[in-house]
């Protein structure tokens, strides 16, 4: 994403952001309230249209006209409501608006493919290392950490490239963010991209490979979780005055 | 003893926090059963259940396509004055414009159709609640049929011997007996083939004693039926509609891509639509459907009482409906229930009903009681999952 300007009326929101993500890169989003992360994500997602700015995926222009456009991008987000079906069951969530269709079918029925959708529902969650109750089990019956990683395997699933995850671990427990963590790791090894918003610096610097920090709206440095301290990041988010020191670092 | 006291009654507690399923409808309707049985042994012959399924066939098409409004999370008061409005048109084309039979039916559920559509289009176009459109649509539909039926003084005879058929013939004895074995077999033969298939597929087979349980119902079920039907005059073609129109309706809401978006739309409608499942269609689409057997079932009562009045589909028509479906499983916020459970709820009502008739109740302790089922299986539901829709752990 590139010089990515967005306003909402007076409120200039996005102001010439740019963010780019390697194959298999765990990119981390962070700053504070207010600094752009989830109008920048929407962006991404084809929520909002930015006003200017060049969006490209494997270096191809991508036009966002919505949220259609960045799924057949392979762009797919993963929203801290995990847009989950509580009354149904694992398998049904993974297919949930893109269910595999019978050969066999009526004059005017599509029937479900139940089996195949299992068989390739258990193999997902397998490589992925998720372990459930049974996929036959209500989502509503399921942990904080195995509803979100149903909702990560629906975007492995549905083939995409790019993934989004909104605060991941925002309302999880050490174990159930011990998992999250595995799993966003095995995305990478998949060759996934992945976008990690989140207020979390032990979050960020136990799982990203990089950072980017938004403040009011532009971009306040890029940084590497390897070679840089957390005290840097978070003074890039609040803009105080070693952030001339990490300026040098862009 | 007070030491001893909160053990059991945790248990009794954990058992009561789960899914309850089809259990209580199904204990309800045997309890129905024995206990009118006991108070006057008319209540299972023959004679008596096969009227008792002929007085289920309306509440039941009712029944079923209230229920697939409920699982939308969305409900539709109207079905009883649609049913009404419906017949009044059929009658009027049958027996004063001299319309064939065929072609009066189908101008009333097209008529039905088009209701649901005036309806779900205007709550989904306008992001109107439901209740409401219904509610001033059941008021619409009511008038419309005050005012086509006022000037036949309120009441039109439906005379054509094809109308009248549907509600009063039966099947030849052996078309019955062949139609029972039939279903006992492909029941069991379905069940049997399922089990091998999904074993040799590598995926995990329900527990063997439930498929055992599952076959002894599909063959006992039909067989059971034909036998006490055979005692009195067999088959009735009501009988056959209802089971077409619940096999259909079980199909599409257990099988097909459509019936999972019902569910998922009941779920979590936001989640439903960012995935790309087109709500809006959807819910018109099953107004319309609810409509069209409101319509269906106005046709039979018009058969069924050889006549069509004010009165028809009027009182507690759709409340009765509504509260079968509630009875049967089904849930108010959507998501939940199944068409097997809506069944079954309104063979408790009219059950209910029949058995408090048979002991020469009035019509208020039949009222009473069914409104105290009512409480009792909502209840029962609430207890179960511990207050929330879904049930489970959050």
């Amino acid at each position: 994403m590139r010089s990515i300007r967005k306003s909402f009326g007076n409120v200039e929101a996005l102001r010439g952001v740019d963010l780019t993500v390697q194959p298999g890169e765990i990119m981390a989003l962070v700053g504070d309230n207010g600094a752009g992360k989830s109008t920048l994500v929407k962006t991404l997602a084809g929520v909002h249209i930015a006003d200017q700015g060049t969006i490209e995926v494997d270096g191809v222009p991508v036009s966002m006209a919505g949220p259609q456009d960045a799924v057949r991008a392979g762009v797919e987000t993963v929203y801290q409501d995990l847009a989950l079906c509580d009354n149904l069951d694992v398998v049904a969530n993974l297919y949930l608006g893109r269910e595999l269709r019978s050969p066999a079918r009526g004059p005017l029925a599509r029937f479900l493919a139940g089996k195949r959708m299992s068989f390739e529902a258990t193999r997902i969650l397998d490589e992925l290392a998720v372990t459930l109750p049974s996929l036959r089990a209500q989502v509503a019956t399921l942990s904080g950490g195995q509803r979100q990683a149903i909702a990560v395997g629906r975007a492995v699933l549905w083939g995409s490239r790019i993934v989004v995850l909104d605060e991941p671990t925002a309302a999880l427990g050490v174990q159930q963010t011990a998992m999250v963590y595995r799993l966003v790791r095995t995305l990478k090894e998949r060759g996934i991209s992945v976008v990690l918003i989140s207020h979390n610096m032990v979050d960020v610097f136990e799982v990203a490979d990089r950072v980017t920090v938004l403040r009011l709206g532009a971009n306040a440095g890029v940084f590497d979780t390897s070679t840089d301290k957390p005290s840097d990041v978070i003074a890039a988010i609040t803009g105080s005055d070693a952030i001339t020191a990490a300026e040098g670092l862009r | 003893m007070s030491a001893t006291t909160p053990a059991p009654r945790s248990r009794v507690a954990s058992l009561l926090r789960r899914d309850l399923g089809l259990w209580p409808v199904i204990i309800g309707l045997v309890i129905i059963a024995v206990g009118f049985q006991l108070a006057n042994d008319a209540f299972l012959s023959s004679r008596n259940l096969s009227n008792m399924i002929l007085q289920t066939a309306v509440l039941a098409i009712l029944t079923l396509g209230v229920m697939l409004v409920l699982l939308l999370g969305e409900i539709d008061l109207s079905i009883g004055a649609v049913s009404g409005l419906t017949a009044a048109l059929m009658g009027v084309l049958s027996a004063l414009a001299g319309w064939p039979a065929w072609a009066a039916i189908l101008a009333a559920v097209a008529l039905g159709a088009i209701i649901g559509l005036i309806q779900g289009g205007w709550i989904v176009a306008f992001r109107a609640p439901s209740f409401i459109v219904t509610l001033a649509g059941m008021l619409v539909w009511q008038g419309l049929q005050l005012l086509i039926l006022t000037p036949q003084s309120g009441q039109l005879r439906i005379t054509d011997p094809f109308i009248t058929g549907i509600a009063s013939s039966y099947l030849p004895r052996p078309a019955g007996w062949a139609l029972a074995i039939v279903i006992a077999l492909g029941a069991a033969g379905w069940v049997v083939l399922r089990r091998v298939l999904t074993s040799r597929s590598g995926y995990e087979t329900d527990p063997i004693a439930r498929d055992v349980i599952r076959i002894v119902l599909g063959v006992g079920v039909p067989i059971g039926v034909m036998v006490i039907l055979d005692g009195y005059f067999g088959v009735p073609y009501l009988l056959l509609i209802v089971l077409a129109i619940t096999g259909i309706l079980a199909v599409v809401t257990g099988s097909t891509i459509f019936g999972r978006h019902i569910y998922a739309v009941g779920g979590n409608i936001e989640a439903a639509r960012r995935t790309g499942i087109r709500v809006s269609s959807l819910r018109v689409v099953i107004f319309m459907i609810v409509a069209g057997l409101a319509a269906i079932a106005g046709v039979l009562s018009a058969a069924r009482g050889y006549s069509v009045s004010v009165n028809t589909g009027g009182g507690n028509t759709a409340l009765n409906a509504i509260a079968a479906a509630v009875i049967g499983g089904t849930s108010l916020f959507g998501g939940r229930g199944t068409i097997i459970g809506a069944l079954l709820g309104a063979l408790v009502i009219s059950s209910v009903q029949n058995g408090l008739a048979l002991l020469g109740q009035p019509a208020a302790t039949q009222v009473i009681t069914t409104g105290l089922i009512l409480l009792a299986a909502v209840t029962l539901d609430m207890v179960a999952r511990g207050r929330r829709p879904f049930g489970g752990l959050r």
